[in-house]
């Protein structure tokens, strides 16, 4: 059977080497599963290396697939930030983690990847992680006036009293946006 | 007073020169969320001068289920219905990409048949949700012909879906390990009716609009993206191939099987929504050629893996058999347990790169599952492409981007 002109992916080990060389401290854990290579780095120095893997030929990591949060409860940290990366030219893809705790921010990737916006504000508004140097940290999902995170561990999915159900709330509460403007 | 010596202030800047003399007050404008060419539940906040649209602001969220924080409560299996509804025009590319995803936390291959009747699904879906982007989109811009020509197309492939699953829309096929059932009789021999009619439907789609002038004026140049911009905003799918970057998940990383399968990868070169439309036209080309050698290729033998931990045991020797009886409660009721971990999966869906996030923590049910959506992220472009035109040619935009608010929102 004719194949494609297709070429094998492979996990970016190099890549690891080079943030090590890069960066000497940062790389805080590095994993592979399933042929998927993940890396832990500090949350302060997550533009740098952002910047820096997005720049670097042997990396050229130029889109920003995917950006999420994760919550945690009961573990030294609260909040995990995943990024999934991919190179066009060298076909690889790449995690890239970050770990804080719930009062801290890290900082926005959104001059890295124009991208980010969107997800950093998806991240922000389900999960509660709070992005430094966004642009416009709205809610984007949830109403504007919600006052949780459906996405955090100790969310009450048997339905809270919340904010959107007091006596005398809008009955449309997206649309009150319209009037500031 | 000393007024001799001070120079006159320049003329008001609120006296208007020029060209900026004809520009008029702001004007916001609610366009949606129910709006017939939004395709769904779009809500765009409009700042308009005159005609000229001067800034987009997207309000999503009107078709949240919180399908994320749903996953997080059930099994890995009871997860399959929901992924119909995150595109549900091409819910059966949902069901495979999912499953795809739970597989590789797995470790499990499933069997040739079933890849091959996976890629054949994919596939199906991807040429139905392409029709209806055409239909739906020409309409938006005037052509409503097209639409009438691309539904009783899809009408085909509705009832070849209806036939392999039971229902047209809420599929549910896949199965982790493998289908939900084998093809049904006499249904290879419908697909193969279609793939032999389908390229002339096509031919008369290309007639009615390639080369018809009206067409060419609503959407020649008219949301323009450049490649750089593309891949900075992440757009995948047909979105990013149209500014003539040849990335598809199929190729750069195949999956179930779509190495073996000899097929192009459309791109335009211009990022405008004409050559959105000409890649989406001639992926519909690619497709029907990925189903006909999937037609000539499709082995003989076991549609789902040999492991009574994950797949459902046959109903007949549930009844008579006291192990499988077993087995099955323990699936019914438990379902099966990955191993701790994180995974992410892609597939090249109708709309761009569909993907799976799962991390488990060796529960039954995923610790955290995040859907990449090509339609999200996709949406983004949409300032980037609509800022600096017409009104109109918003419309046309929304059109070429083609977003499915469901999986949008999710």
């Amino acid at each position: 059977m004719a194949a494609g002109p297709y070429v094998d992916p492979h996990p970016p080990a190099s890549v690891v080497e080079r943030i090590k060389e890069r960066f000497p401290d940062d790389v805080l854990e590095a994993a592979a599963f399933r042929g998927e290579l993940t890396i832990v780095v500090p949350k302060e120095r997550i533009a740098a290396i952002a910047l820096f893997l997005r720049d670097d030929p042997q990396s050229a990591f130029g889109m920003l697939i995917d950006l999420t949060g994760v919550h945690f409860l009961e573990r030294d940290y609260d909040f995990e930030v995943v990024y999934h990366l991919y190179s066009l030219e060298k076909n690889h893809r790449l995690r890239l983690k970050v770990r804080l705790r719930e009062k801290e921010t890290v900082p926005s990737v959104t001059p890295v990847w124009p991208g980010a916006n969107w997800q950093e504000r998806e991240a922000f508004d389900l999960v509660g992680v709070r992005f430094a140097g966004h642009p416009d940290l709205r809610r984007i999902i949830m109403p504007e006036d919600y006052t949780q995170h459906p996405l955090r561990k100790d969310f009450d999915v048997e339905g809270g009293p919340t904010a959107l159900d007091a006596p005398g709330g809008p009955a449309s509460p997206g649309f009150r946006d319209m009037e500031r403007i | 007073m000393d007024g001799a010596s001070t120079p006159p202030p320049p003329l008001a800047t609120e006296v208007p020169q020029g060209e900026d003399a004809l520009h008029g007050e702001r004007m916001v404008i609610n366009m949606g969320p129910s709006h017939p060419s939004t395709h769904g539940v779009l809500r765009l906040v409009l700042t308009l001068d005159g005609e000229v649209v001067k800034a987009v602001q997207p309000h999503l969220g009107y078709l949240h289920r919180g399908m994320e924080k749903i996953a997080e409560s059930m099994t890995y299996h009871q997860f399959i219905p929901y992924t119909d509804r995150l595109d549900y025009l091409a819910p059966l590319s949902n069901n495979v990409a999912y499953v795809l995803a739970i597989e590789k936390l797995m470790g499990i291959t499933v069997p040739p048949r079933a890849r091959v009747i996976r890629v054949m699904c994919c596939e199906i879906a991807r040429i139905s949700a392409h029709l209806l982007w055409l239909g739906t989109g020409a309409l938006d811009l005037g052509a409503a012909t097209v639409f009438f020509h691309t539904f009783r197309e899809r009408e085909t492939l509705y009832n070849i879906i209806e036939s392999l699953t039971g229902t047209r829309l809420t599929t549910s096929y896949t199965r982790v390990g493998g289908l939900m059932s084998d093809l049904p009789a006499g249904w290879t021999g419908q697909v193969r009716s279609f793939v032999d009619a389908f390229p002339k439907a096509l031919d008369e789609l290309d007639a009615l609009l390639t080369e018809n002038r009206i067409w060419m004026k609503r959407t020649q140049g008219i949301g323009r993206i450049g490649a750089a911009q593309a891949i900075g905003l992440g757009l995948t799918g047909p979105n990013l191939r149209g500014s003539g970057v040849a990335y598809d998940v199929r190729k750069t990383e195949p999956y179930g099987g779509y190495e073996d399968y000899d097929f192009e990868v459309p791109i335009g070169s211009e990022g405008d929504a004409y050559d959105r439309y000409l890649v989406r036209l001639a992926e519909m080309r690619q497709s029907t050629r990925i189903l006909d050698q999937a037609l000539r290729k499709l082995p003989e033998g076991p549609i789902n893996i040999d492991d009574p931990k994950v797949i459902l045991p046959r109903k007949d020797r549930v009844l008579t058999k006291m192990e499988e009886l077993i087995e099955q409660f323990m699936i019914v009721t438990e379902g099966f347990k990955p191993p701790a971990g994180e995974v992410y999966h892609a597939i090249e869906a109708p709309k761009g790169e569909l993907g799976f996030y799962i991390r488990s923590e060796g529960g039954k049910s995923p610790y955290r599952l995040k859907i990449r959506s090509p339609s999200f992220i996709n949406l983004q472009a949409i300032e980037t492409m609509a800022v600096g035109g017409l009104l109109s040619d918003l419309i046309a935009v929304v059109a070429s981007l083609d977003p499915v608010m469901g999986e949008v929102d999710r």
